[in-house]
């Protein structure tokens, strides 16, 4: 058991709104070790060999259960790249939290690689909730660039949440997803960016079975000098809907690139995608500023509305 | 109490200049409940944003109790005393119209508060707290809570530019309710609407009637609203019904 330091306990809380050890299951991850551990009579958390990731099994049944595992890294220079299999049994009903802080002061990069791999029994519900942040005044860049596989069975939901709001240089994403019969997807991404920073966000989500449904819905910020691209395909094999929708408020020089993208391969297949970017529109700032509001505070409270 | 001294607004338009608003000089007193009515295109709505701080005039000036607001900011005007409704409200994807409300209010008002300035204006409050102020709102229930953040702010001189454009008939007596009360509770300040609604103008203690940019007529709503009856300047329902 490794004790956490003040700035690892900072990070805890951006990521993973913990004050404290958090009930329930958890796996800590800090610097590369896994700091503290605790499995329930239904979840378990079994180390994979040299250290490259965990597996969490979730017991078929398991209901009103909740999961963390957070990963903060404080250490400058530090790369890693691991693999998180979560393996949720037959009707479950589990909230799962991950997250990674990074605090960077150093002048080497540090980067963490997570791949998380969701294998959702029939008729289970999971709620995944995933929050990214960078902190840390060094010229090393923060750097994060996650992985996630979705293999859903029948009739199974998947509530995923992500969020990155602050202080990550460089972030290259891909989620991937296959729904089985009566399978439902809700996505729901929120990012930002400042500074020089980049971000690509990309979804390949497949419908293969009849009924099933995946709505992806994308809201991002890009300020000062920032990149961002969202490339988004939902494929439909079988009778099934799928939307995808992406919204983007661009500021400053940032550059934005959206990448809507639908395949069917069915005649049943019903999908809509969306993409809408522009700048925060004049009369938003000048109703607010008639509130009482500067220029400035008026720009906030329309970007916190915006990315809620 | 607002002074307009020798307002003028021209804007260019096909490289001529137009002007917008010649030369209006008025005086609003506190304790009143104005109404600036007039035909469509006479400079109404100009002259409630050049009051707000959205639009700087060509010249002229503008005193708030004697200062000279002239130069100042929509923020700094806002912060004085001035609050101003929206003819067309915005929309704001995510905030809720709970934010919108604590914005306005300056303060974090109580959920039970907030609620409060919705069920003065004809809304469900519980249906509407959460309810993002976005396209998923009508014309009208927009149009309410727009007039609920100018309750919830609370300030000496509240403008409103045509707020029954939009709202269904129904909602309009309890609008004309809203204005009833409001005059009422005046306390050093005024209320000034643009509106050429009979109904609203037959509440009004002092009417003045913009036209071609100029004031045609300003006094007591007996001296000036049976000259206006039967003309654009004081439409009833029905007339704007069957347009």
């Amino acid at each position: 058991m490794i004790e956490l330091d003040e700035i690892q306990k900072r990070m805890l809380m951006e990521v993973a709104d913990l004050h404290k050890v958090p009930e329930g299951a958890f796996n800590i991850r800090a610097n590369g070790k896994s700091a503290m551990r605790n499995t329930t009579a239904n979840i378990d958390i079994i180390s994979k060999p040299e250290g490259a990731g965990i597996d969490i099994k979730i017991k078929p049944g398991t209901k009103n259960e909740s999961v963390h595992i957070p990963v903060v890294l404080s250490q400058s220079g530090l790369k890693e790249v691991v693999y998180n299999d979560f393996f949720v049994g037959e009707d479950c009903d589990v909230v799962i939290v991950a997250g990674c802080g990074i605090d960077n002061c150093g002048s080497q990069d540090s980067e963490h690689d997570g791949i998380h791999r969701f294998y959702i029994g029939k008729n289970s519900r999971v709620k995944y909730v995933e929050k990214h942040y960078g902190s840390g005044d060094g010229t090393g860049k923060r750097i994060l660039n996650p992985g996630t596989e979705v293999y859903m069975e029948e009739n199974s939901t998947m509530e995923m949440e992500m969020v990155q709001i602050k202080g990550v240089d460089s972030t290259d994403r891909y989620t991937k997803a296959e729904l089985a019969a009566g399978a439902n997807l809700i996505v729901r991404e929120r990012l930002m960016t400042h500074g020089s920073q980049t971000a690509i966000s990309s979804y390949r989500v497949e419908l293969n079975g009849e009924g099933a449904t995946a709505d992806v819905v994308s809201r991002s910020v890009a300020r000062d000098d920032s990149y961002q691209k969202f490339d988004a395909r939902i494929t439909g094999n079988a009778p099934c809907s799928g939307h995808t929708e992406c919204d983007s408020i661009i500021m400053d020089q940032a550059k934005i690139l959206a990448v809507p993208s639908l395949e069917a391969n069915n005649i049943d297949a019903a999908l809509i995608h969306e993409a809408a970017i522009g700048k925060i529109a004049g009369d938003q700032l000048i109703k607010l500023m008639t509130l009482g509001l500067t220029e400035s505070e008026a720009e906030e409270q329309i970007i916190n509305g915006f990315l809620k | 109490m607002l002074e307009l001294k020798g307002i003028s607004y021209e804007v260019t338009e096909d490289s001529a200049q137009k002007e917008i608003i010649r030369d209006v000089t008025l005086t609003i007193p506190d304790d009143r409940f104005i109404v600036i009515t007039g035909p469509n295109g006479g400079g109404k709505s100009t002259l409630a944003k050049l009051i707000a701080g959205i639009e700087k005039p060509t010249s002229g000036q503008i005193l708030l109790d004697g200062e000279d607001i002239t130069e100042k900011s929509i923020t700094e005007r806002a912060r004085m005393g001035i609050s101003f409704a929206f003819q067309q409200p915005v929309r704001f994807k995510g905030i809720q119209v709970l934010d919108l409300i604590r914005i306005a209010a300056g303060k974090k008002v109580s959920v039970a508060d907030a609620c409060q300035y919705l069920s003065e204006v004809g809304l469900c409050a519980r249906d509407y707290i959460n309810r993002e102020v976005n396209a998923s709102l009508s014309g009208g229930e927009l149009k309410r809570i727009e007039i609920a953040t100018v309750l919830a702010r609370g300030t000496k001189m509240s403008v409103f530019d045509e707020p029954e454009a939009g709202i269904d008939l129904w909602s309009f007596q309890n609008l004309i309710e809203v204005f009833e009360r409001m005059q009422k509770n005046i306390q050093n300040g005024s209320i000034v609407v643009i509106s050429h609604q009979e109904r609203i103008l037959n509440i009004a203690d002092e009417i003045v009637v913009l036209a071609n940019g100029s004031i045609k007529e300003y006094g007591s709503r007996d001296e000036v609203l049976p000259g206006l009856l039967g003309t654009s300047s004081a439409v009833n329902s029905c007339q704007k019904l069957s347009k």
